[in-house]
Order: C-alpha cells, then sequence, then structure tokens
C-alpha cells in the first residue's frame, strides 16, 4: 500500500516535468503493474553528455521554461516604444522577480547609455553645482535593499470591471528586487543642499528625457540611486548604468536612466504629474502628488494562466503582497468571494516596502471556489475591495487600484478574472 | 586607573577618527560648468522659471505642427489610434468618457512647453528651437480655442496665461479620507452571499498564448543573422533604422503602425500596400504611375521626403549624412531576403 502511494506520487512529479509547462493533466493514481516509461526506459541525459562549461557564459532558463516570459497587451498603447509589459507573476515564487523578467515601461524605448560616457549632474539650491561619474559614485557608502516596484497603472484595466484574464495583465506591472545603491541623501549632503531647499526634479537620460518632482523629506529619506538588481548591473531596460529608487512610490518616479537632479523650492508639474499619475474623480476633479503605493495582494497560484493542476485534496494556494507604506502584518485567503477569511502564512525574506510571498495550504473538496487574498500593513490599513474604491473615487481613476482581485475557480481548476457582490 | 584612562583615550580617538573618514564632504565628482548646468537643465516651471527668451506665432506653429506633429496626434490634436489627443474634450471631465487634453485637463501652459521641448518629436526628441517650441505651443492653444489665429506666445506674455482645469486639482487626500474606512479586518461571515457580477471572459481582450517553442517571437536579429549582404553596414543601418521605428517597423511580425511595415519594401510599388490606409493622395498616384521602391528611388525619398513627394504624409525632414542614408537602405534592403 505505502509502496502504490509513493509510485502514484512518484510518477506525477515526473509527469509534470514532462510536460513542461504550467498546464498538467490530471492524473489518476495507476496500478502498480502499469510501469513508468520515465522511469524503466533509460532517459537521453541519463547516459549522453550534455554542455561544457564553455557553452553558456551567461546562462539561460530551460528550454522547458520557454513560456516564462513577460509580455505584453498590443491593444492598450500605440506603439510599442512607448508602452508597458507585465511579470509573469503566475510563473514564479518566492519573493525576488529575476532580472530578465521585470516588466518595462519606457516613454521613449530603451536607451543604450556607454558607462563611460555616462555623467550625473545636481544642480540648483546647492552649494556646489556638481558632475560625478561612475567611479565617484562607487566611492560613497553602499546599502543593499529589497523593494517592489509598482507602476501606479497596475490593475488600471480593471477599474470598470473585470476585463483581462490573467495575474500577470491584472497586476503584473510590479517587480521585487534586491537593489545596490547610496543613499540618496549621502550625494545631496556632499553637494550642501540650501535652506530654500524644498523639493527636486529627477530627470532621465532617455529620448523622453522623463522627469518627476520628489518632496526633499522622501529624497532625504530612503530614495537610492541604485546601479545593481539583484547583485548585477541594472538590466538597460531598467536603467542602466543607474536609476532612482523611491521606495513604495509609483513607479514612474523611479527615473531610470538618471541623468541629473535640480533642486529647488517648488514642484516642477511636469507632463507625468498633471497629464499623467493624477486620479481623476467622477466629479471632474482629480488628486495629484498621490506617491504612496497602498497595500495590496493578488494570488498568483491558481491565477486565470495558471489553473489548478489536480482535482479534489491537497491545494497550495500562493500569491504576493506589499505594501508602499511599510511591512505586510498579514495576509487573509478567502476561499467563498469574501465572506469568510483565512490567515495566511508569510514566507521568504521581506522588508519594509518590499513584496511579500504567503501560502495557504487547505483540503479542496473540489467544488467550485472564489478565491480572494487581503493585504493588511503595519500602518493598520487593510486592503479594500473594489467596490469600496469605486464608492470613493467613481471608476475613472486609471491610477492606485488595489482593490481585492477574485478568481473564480470551476471544479476542473480552471481560474476566471471575476468581479462578485 | 591609568591604563584604563589611557585605553579610554585611545577608544575616543579611534571614535574620532572613524567619524572623519566618513562624514562628509567626501570631495567627491567636480564642480559643474556653466556650460555643462545650461546643457542639461531645461526644465520649467509654472511660474515661469526656465523658460527661455524666444517668441512664436499660431501661424508658424501651424505649419510645424503639420511637419512634425499631426502624423501621431491628427490635423486637428484629435489623436491617430492610441496617440494621445492634445485638443478638445471640454466638459467630459465628469462624464463616462473623460477626455484629458490639454485644454480640458492640462493645469498649466509651462508643462506643454516643457514637455514639447524635452521629448517631442517622439522619435526626435530636442530637435526643436526654443522660438519653434513657443510656435507649437500657441499653436496647440488655439486647437483648443484659447486664442485666436494672430496670437503670439512669448516668455513675456506666457506667465498671462491660465489654462481653464489649473483649480480642479487637489493634494493627496487618502489618508484622512480612505485610509480611515479601510481599516477593519473581518474574518467571519463578512457578508450574506457572494455573487459574480462581472467576468473577464466576456470582452475577451486577453492576448493569446503565443508559441513560443521555436524564436519566431524575435525580429530584427534575425534579418541580420540569415543575409550574406554586407553584414556591418547592415547593423549600422539597423542603428539608422531607431529614426524611422517611431512610425515604421521590420521583422517577422511587422504590423502597420503609423507609417506602413517595410518588410519587402524593395520591388514594392509605392502607395499600394493593400492593408494600410493612411497613404497621400500623391504617393498613390505616383505609385499608379510606375514608382516602384529601389536604392535609387528610396535614397532619393528618404534624403528628402517632402520634396520627393510633395504632400506625403510622411512628416519627417529627411536623412542628410550620406554614410547613414547607404546603411539604411542596406538594412531596408536586407529584408526582401527572409521574406
Amino acid at each position: 500500500m505505502v509502496r502504490k502511494l509513493k509510485t502514484s506520487r512518484r510518477n506525477f512529479v515526473v509527469g509534470s516535468l514532462a510536460a513542461g509547462s504550467a498546464f498538467i493533466s490530471t492524473r489518476k493514481a495507476i496500478s502498480s503493474n502499469t510501469d513508468d516509461k520515465a522511469i524503466t526506459e533509460m532517459q537521453s541525459w541519463n547516459s549522453e553528455l550534455g554542455d561544457g562549461v564553455d557553452a553558456n557564459p551567461y546562462g539561460y532558463p530551460s528550454e522547458y521554461e520557454k513560456h516564462v516570459i513577460r509580455r505584453n497587451v498590443p491593444w492598450l498603447t500605440a506603439d510599442p516604444t512607448s508602452s508597458v509589459n507585465f511579470t509573469p507573476l503566475h510563473e514564479l515564487d518566492g519573493t525576488i522577480t529575476p532580472n530578465g523578467l521585470c516588466f518595462e515601461r519606457h516613454h521613449g524605448g530603451v536607451a543604450i547609455i556607454d558607462p563611460k560616457k555616462y555623467r550625473f549632474m545636481i544642480n540648483g539650491l546647492v552649494d556646489q553645482n556638481t558632475v560625478f561619474d561612475l567611479s565617484d559614485l562607487s566611492r560613497f557608502p553602499r546599502i543593499n535593499k529589497l523593494y517592489f516596484l509598482e507602476c501606479a497603472a497596475n490593475s488600471g484595466m480593471e477599474w470598470r470591471g473585470a476585463q483581462l484574464n490573467g495575474c500577470q495583465f491584472t497586476h503584473g506591472m510590479i517587480h521585487n528586487v534586491l537593489y545596490t545603491g547610496i543613499l540618496l541623501k549621502d550625494i545631496l549632503k556632499e553637494v550642501g543642499l540650501k535652506n530654500s531647499a524644498k523639493w527636486i526634479l529627477a530627470e532621465g537620460a532617455d529620448s523622453s528625457a522623463m522627469t518627476r518632482s520628489i518632496p526633499i523629506e522622501k529624497a532625504m529619506d530612503d530614495c537610492l540611486i541604485a546601479f545593481k538588481m539583484n547583485g548585477e548591473s541594472l538590466r538597460p531596460e531598467q536603467g542602466y548604468p543607474v536609476r532612482l529608487v523611491v521606495p513604495g512610490w509609483e513607479g514612474n518616479m523611479w527615473v531610470k536612466w538618471i541623468r541629473r537632479i535640480e533642486v529647488g523650492d517648488k514642484p516642477w508639474h511636469h507632463r507625468e504629474e498633471t497629464s499623467k499619475y493624477t486620479d481623476l474623480f467622477s466629479n471632474g476633479k482629480a488628486r495629484r502628488f498621490t506617491w504612496e503605493m497602498d497595500a495590496k495582494s493578488v494570488i498568483t497560484n491558481p491565477s486565470p494562466q495558471a489553473p489548478l493542476s489536480h482535482r479534489k485534496g491537497p491545494t497550495v494556494i500562493t500569491g504576493v503582497a506589499w505594501s508602499g507604506r511599510g511591512k505586510i502584518d498579514k495576509v487573509d485567503v478567502s476561499l467563498d468571494g469574501g465572506i469568510n477569511w483565512l490567515e495566511a502564512r508569510l514566507s521568504g525574506p521581506a522588508d519594509s516596502k518590499s513584496m511579500h510571498r504567503f501560502y495557504l495550504e487547505f483540503n479542496w473538496d473540489g467544488k467550485p471556489l472564489l478565491l480572494q487574498s487581503r493585504a493588511l500593513d503595519d500602518t493598520g490599513y487593510v486592503q479594500p475591495t473594489k467596490d469600496q474604491l469605486r464608492s470613493v473615487r467613481g471608476e475613472n481613476s486609471i491610477y492606485h487600484n488595489n482593490g481585492i482581485q477574485t478568481w473564480a475557480v470551476d471544479s476542473n481548476g480552471i481560474a476566471e478574472n471575476v468581479e462578485v457582490s | 586607573m591609568l591604563k584604563c584612562l589611557s585605553s579610554f583615550f585611545i577608544l575616543i580617538s579611534l571614535f574620532v577618527f572613524y567619524s572623519f573618514a566618513y562624514s562628509q564632504p567626501l570631495g567627491l565628482g567636480r564642480p559643474a560648468t556653466y556650460n555643462e548646468v545650461s546643457s542639461w537643465d531645461i526644465d520649467i516651471r509654472p511660474d515661469g522659471k526656465g523658460l527661455p527668451v524666444g517668441s512664436g506665432s499660431v501661424i508658424i506653429g501651424e505649419e510645424l505642427y503639420t511637419d512634425n506633429c499631426a502624423s501621431c496626434h491628427g490635423d486637428f490634436g484629435e489623436g491617430i489610434d492610441r496617440w494621445p489627443e492634445l485638443a478638445g474634450g471640454f466638459d467630459t471631465l465628469d462624464s463616462e468618457d473623460p477626455v484629458k487634453t490639454v485644454g480640458s485637463y492640462w493645469p498649466y501652459l509651462s508643462t506643454v512647453w516643457d514637455y514639447v521641448h524635452r521629448a517631442m518629436p517622439f522619435g526626435n526628441a530636442q530637435s526643436l528651437s526654443n522660438d519653434e517650441v513657443y510656435s507649437i505651443t500657441a499653436y496647440i492653444m488655439y486647437l483648443n480655442d484659447l486664442v485666436d489665429e494672430d496670437f503670439e506666445l512669448s516668455n513675456l506674455n506666457f506667465e498671462e496665461v491660465r489654462l481653464p482645469n489649473e483649480q480642479n486639482f487637489y493634494q493627496d487626500n487618502r489618508e484622512d479620507l480612505e485610509n480611515v474606512i479601510y481599516s477593519k479586518r473581518c474574518m467571519k461571515d463578512c457578508k450574506k452571499e457572494a455573487i459574480i457580477t462581472k467576468r473577464a471572459v466576456v470582452l475577451d481582450v486577453t492576448p493569446e498564448e503565443e508559441d513560443v517553442s521555436d524564436n519566431s517571437n524575435s525580429n530584427e536579429d534575425d534579418i541580420v543573422k540569415t543575409v550574406s549582404l554586407d553584414a556591418k553596414l547592415i547593423k549600422d543601418g539597423e542603428k539608422v533604422f531607431k529614426k524611422c521605428k517611431a512610425c515604421h517597423r521590420i521583422g517577422l511580425n511587422a504590423k502597420n503602425g503609423t507609417g506602413p511595415h517595410l518588410n519587402n519594401i524593395f520591388g514594392r510599388v509605392a502607395g499600394q500596400l493593400e492593408d494600410y490606409k493612411k497613404y497621400s493622395k500623391n504617393i498613390k498616384k505616383m505609385g499608379q504611375e510606375g514608382l516602384i521602391w529601389n536604392t535609387e528611388t528610396l535614397t532619393s525619398f528618404i534624403e528628402n521626403p517632402k520634396k520627393y513627394i510633395t504632400g506625403t504624409k510622411m512628416n519627417f525632414k529627411g536623412i542628410k549624412k550620406s554614410d547613414e542614408l547607404e546603411a539604411l537602405i542596406e538594412y531596408l534592403s536586407a529584408t526582401t531576403i527572409i521574406n
């Protein structure tokens, strides 16, 4: 009996590897006289030589993982050079987003910058307008910090109702990365702030010359001038060689390819903080400078792109949660569309203003589920429902949609993006 | 006692040394020169800070707008495809379909000047002179019925301009208005029922999972790899092609954008691509009269588009450098081989 159980479990594991995809057919226990050819037959990798150490100087994922990619939604924008793609959250686990899967948002394509020609300037209300090169920056004290970056428009397509069928598309404008960099306040102290300094303007070197105004209190708090992500140099699409890190605040402010910081006494009211990234209410008035990202969570598995691969029995629900105001205190999961809630288990390295990973293990009875997750941060904030948000802001807001997501899972384990009463 | 005291002093001096070594300034970086700061410090504020001396008119602005902006933003600022609308939309902000334009939504004119100057035209940023930016800004005001056609905008009258929606923005008030509401954690019997009210599958707008078993999702690179033409020249041409990318696509999955796709452009009859609907009258006519794209005709066209085809909708000033032009033509010709 014990032996039989072992065989079937092993068969399931091998079967899922061989399928090489998230979509695995359900396998029933097999009788002991049906041998698994994955075991009884010699496999090529068991006998032939593989690649040597000189084959891949820079490594890639397994060829069976080709479906784990960023995807875009072509109809969203006019042109891919001023557009966005999405992190495949449903294919990831843990808390770190791999560098090649971090979502991209550009306003004039990816700037390719020669590090030898990289310069970083600080000017304005400072004692000395100053230019730094990469070597100068490397001589400031460095720190390592784990932070999430979420686009303020993440879930923006869902303001009026369930629209995109997959957490990659509904929640994939986020990544969580270990940054190595220097505290912006150390550089600002180096150039000497004047007493009238109240704001900074961060400016990128790309063809959109991206700019955002940031209050001096934030600049002197936890902002970083970062040059490494997850240990290696920033990827070009994430701002190589240097980007600004603005922990907990909307991703648009994390200016990539940063070339200049101007110190001033008033905000600049540039395009990305007036025409964009302002939250229009149903009365026609708009909120501005909505910098902080509210506490939010989503179940990544199961989700529409990642159905349950098995029938009833032991089942793991997992997802991610984050808050721009601090640490995630708790995550609750509902199996019945928000009527009753269970506290999930947090696991993995996570800091203030970083992504947290949660799990809920339960014994599924095979009946349809309405899955929801709800994040609570250490300020006491409880992630609201979408209807709660709409009752305050209306349906034209686009940005800062942190409402609770619902996946309807049917008895076959197929998940769909829905909203519930 | 003495021993104890001396080690105390050693500790103190160690501490002083340590904090000295890490106290600021560190003496890193170097002073920026006047020219360096003025080259990069291009930002404009609502109070006019940063605005250079200069002026421009609606009349000059119309011509500049037509040449530089209309291919994406439309002749009347209505926005083509998903490119931003610049004009109109008044009285729509509280409707179900708000149209956020310079006239209906933007709070400050300085934002227009700053943005056009720093980021436009798309793909050829920071190519306009200060006076040209004044003219285009004036013309965008005219498109929004904010000024008459004889209006002239300059650094002297800039601050007098107020946009209609300036007063309709207010500071983030989530903490007082919302966060207090989002503070209850109910665990059991939180509501009576949960009925599905909306479904994503009804809309069916989610992109299909693409087949990634081969590498067919890469485009430009494949072309370069598979041809036997002058590979270096093609690589150079690929770089020059960045000037064209805002409107044109090349590659296995290339589609029409603002301009037609350029696969198999060599040997193609001008202005006749069936699924591209935005040709000018003149290019269609010239095609019907026998204009075929080859090295000679493409070189002449790209060198000076408006001279070669009067009335062309391709709002591009042309590529004047002969080495760039030669490389670009080589790159474009390479696409014929693969398809």
